[in-house]
């Protein structure tokens, strides 16, 4: 059983139709890239994946480990261990960051009948994830993305990553408006995260990010559908040669 | 999943949870005595009476009731509701029998009614939900319109500190009383307080004797049982020359389909380098979510920094009541005194809150600093009025004001109406204000984090009155932010 399987989605934003059954599968243990070029759907994918409002479903289904999640609420995808880093991850000013990792953790553990982790032990856990993506202590302490760099905002989207431990990490564009060493610290963390149970999907625009995460099968997302996919050559002949090439 | 219009919808129809989730909705079974409904002048003598109140405060009752029969309600706040009937209101109820002369007196009844509402009358037991290492509390307990059991009295007059109900405070300290009663809200100030000064029938007294710390916090737990009935508490608070004293106020009342009238007069006194902390978790009955029922709550509260040094802050965490009406504020007089108004008000259903502060700003280098939150859902209203101004003898004065709104769905209202009047060109006045939504980009992140909506609305609200709560003491903090998460129940999902 695939980790997730994703058949014939077609999705409608506003009346217009962005993804045109779409399909894909991605096993445990595996890196997918999903590569685009503007406009193509990949950012709708990612937000279909996580269940965010205003994307409207229209054909198709999406599984995870078998079990159909097209029309579950986005918190219950999260329990079933989905998750999304955003491409613009938003503010929410007053709600510290230690808190707001530490109520999202705690939800998971209540899902799964665990206790929650003990506070001195979860700030523990958080600090050793923050300093692994060289992020200072008081960024924990300061509201959830609030007056965050762009690359600080990317970093703290990685340490929930690490802290959630889900099944299936669906990275989106997490690699835009990094500078090389942000990069680099990014990639080992999502490379730290990669595990013979779990899987990721990148989605991006550029092939930089895989020449630090490895994948293990790329696709091309044009016109709301994949039209090609192949293994990491495939990445670097589109940077060699554009997506014009695909049309031809 | 709801989005921004589904969150409102549920806003407005939590009608069913509304019920239940206001715990504290329930009434004492217990005999009364209750005057009929009416207000004269015999009215207010019986009230005197009925508290053995000597000569002079009778007459001081009577004068502030002839100068209330010629005033009228004011009507320029933002809110609507139909005119009050002031004769169909009884202004005096008390549970029957002698007053209790101490704790082991006090009827069992009344006991279980503050044990339900978390607070403990006796005094080895703290307030309920907080740890056994916390500070100790001293509690009056006011029922209807009398007070039926102060705590800790002994070790507090140890320490030389007086807290009592104000009744008792007019027999035991008259001197204290009779100068400063009215001296910062005077019987005419405005309609209610004119009234609260003609029948008011219970409150706290507290005096800080010079140079002393009160040895704990100060509590007065008000409640309102009576059908029918007005609460008129009037509290009276003295530091003198550098000393500290911290107070709470907390208020419920049972779920009644009339509304119910409480009409506060609370003066605080500051001499020199003294400091008051005055804080007020406000859980009045709200009303229903039809807009039945709760408490109009017109409280006049003002303090006086007199003394140089001294320093008056008030907190206030707002959930409650159908109708406020109210504007903690203080006279800066003494040099260097210090006024800080920091104010948390939510409103939902049909709730209306017009709240604020009035800083005035009379001594040279007087500072005040105003943080006001308000958040608004359902079809309720929220305003902040507030009022700085600078004397011309105010050199050197400095005001910073902060107000922000949170909105919650798309058919309640925020507004602010902040004044301005300086006389004093090199005063220094500084406002900002925002106005933000809980953002559908905000509860997707919660959500996607596995975070439900209820919790992460709870969540974003708490996170907005993070500036306010952090003045509140501890274990208060912790209620404010309990009590603002049971009033947001049923706020989505």
């Amino acid at each position: 059983m695939s980790l997730l399987n994703v058949d014939d989605l077609r999705v409608d934003v506003d009346d217009k139709t962005i993804l045109n059954g779409l399909s894909l599968t991605v096993d445990a243990g595996e890196v997918h890239a999903v590569m685009g070029p503007n406009g193509s759907g990949k950012s709708t994918f990612a937000n279909v994946l996580a269940g965010r409002p205003g994307y409207d479903v229209t054909g198709g289904a999406i599984t995870m480990d078998g079990t159909d999640i097209t029309g579950l609420a986005p918190e219950e995808r999260s329990h079933r261990g989905l998750f999304l880093a955003f491409q613009y991850p938003v503010e929410i000013p007053g709600v510290s960051n230690m808190e707001f990792l530490k109520a999202a953790v705690d939800a998971h553990a209540r899902m799964r009948g665990e206790d929650e982790t003990s506070a001195p032990e979860f700030i523990g856990r958080a600090r050793d994830a923050a300093s692994r993506l060289e992020l200072d202590v008081d960024f924990l302490k300061r509201g959830v993305n609030d007056g965050f760099s762009g690359g600080e905002k990317k970093r703290n989207e990685i340490l929930q990553m690490l802290l959630l431990e889900p099944r299936l990490a669906v990275l989106d564009e997490t690699d835009s408006g990094l500078d090389i060493d942000a990069l680099q610290v990014v990639a080992a963390g999502i490379n730290a995260f990669r595990n013979d149970g779990n899987a990721v999907v990148l989605v991006t625009h550029y092939q930089r990010l895989l020449n630090h995460v490895v994948p293990d099968r790329v696709h091309v997302l044009t016109g709301g559908r994949i039209v090609r996919s192949g293994d990491r050559s495939l990445a670097l002949e589109l940077e060699d040669k554009g997506y014009g090439w695909l049309d031809d | 999943m709801p989005d921004q219009n589904e969150l409102h919808d549920l806003v407005g129809s939590e009608h069913a949870a509304a019920g239940s989730e206001y715990s504290a909705g329930f009434v004492t079974d217990i005999e009364t005595d209750t005057l009929p409904p009416g207000l004269d002048e015999g009215v207010v003598r019986v009230i005197s009476a009925k508290k053995d109140e000597p000569e002079w405060m009778t007459e001081w009752r009577l004068d502030a009731f002839r100068r209330w029969r010629e005033m009228h309600t004011p009507r320029w706040a933002h809110v609507q509701f139909p005119d009050i009937d002031f004769q169909a209101i009884s202004y005096f109820s008390a549970p029957k029998g002698d007053a209790p002369k101490s704790l082991d007196e006090v009827d069992p009844a009344l006991l279980r009614t503050y044990e339900k509402l978390g607070v403990p009358l006796h005094e080895r037991a703290r307030l309920a939900g907080v740890r056994e290492d916390a500070p100790e509390v001293a509690v009056d307990a006011v029922f209807d319109s009398i007070s039926v059991a102060t705590t800790f009295k002994d070790r507090l007059a140890e320490a030389g500190v007086v807290f009592c109900s104000i009744s008792e405070a007019i027999r035991e300290h008259p001197e204290l009383v009779r100068k400063y009663l009215g001296s910062v809200v005077p019987k005419p100030d405005n309609f209610y307080a004119a009234l609260n000064s003609a029948v008011f029938s219970d409150g706290s007294f507290v005096y800080v004797p010079k140079h002393t710390r009160c040895p704990m916090e100060l509590s007065t737990i008000f409640r309102i049982n009576a059908e029918n009935t007005g609460q008129f508490e009037r509290t009276l608070i003295i530091a003198d020359e550098g000393a500290y004293v911290s107070y709470l106020e907390g208020c419920t009342a049972p779920m009644r389909d009339e509304n119910q009238l409480h009409a506060a007069v609370v003066e605080l006194v500051a001499l020199d380098d003294a400091e008051i902390k005055y804080s007020t978790v406000q859980n009045w009955y709200p009303g229903d979510d039809q807009g039945n029922g709760g408490i109009y709550n017109f409280v006049t509260k003002r303090g006086a920094c007199l003394g140089e040094r001294s320093k008056i802050s008030w907190t206030q965490v707002e959930t409650g009541s159908a109708i406020t009406w109210k504007y903690p504020s203080v006279v800066l007089r003494g040099a260097d005194s210090v006024g800080e108004f920091y104010s948390v008000a939510l409103t939902r259903n049909f709730q209306q809150a017009d709240t604020g502060t009035k800083m005035t700003h009379i001594g040279p280098r007087t500072k005040s600093t105003i943080i006001s939150k308000g958040i608004s859902a359902g079809r309720s209203q929220n305003s902040y009025r507030g009022r700085v101004r600078m004397n011309p003898g105010a050199k050197g004065a400095r005001n910073y004001t902060q107000c922000d709104s949170l909105l919650i769905g798309e058919n309640c209202g925020a507004h602010t109406f902040p004044y301005i009047e300086s006389k004093l060109p090199s005063a220094m006045i500084e406002h900002e204000a925002t106005t933000s939504k809980v953002s559908d980009e905000q509860l997707f992140l919660c959500q996607q984090r596995g975070i439900d909506p209820e919790k992460a609305v709870s969540m974003i609200v708490n996170g907005f009155c993070r500036d306010v709560f952090r003045t509140l003491p501890m274990e208060f903090a912790m209620e404010a932010a309990q009590l603002l998460e049971v009033s947001l129940e049923g706020a989505v999902g």
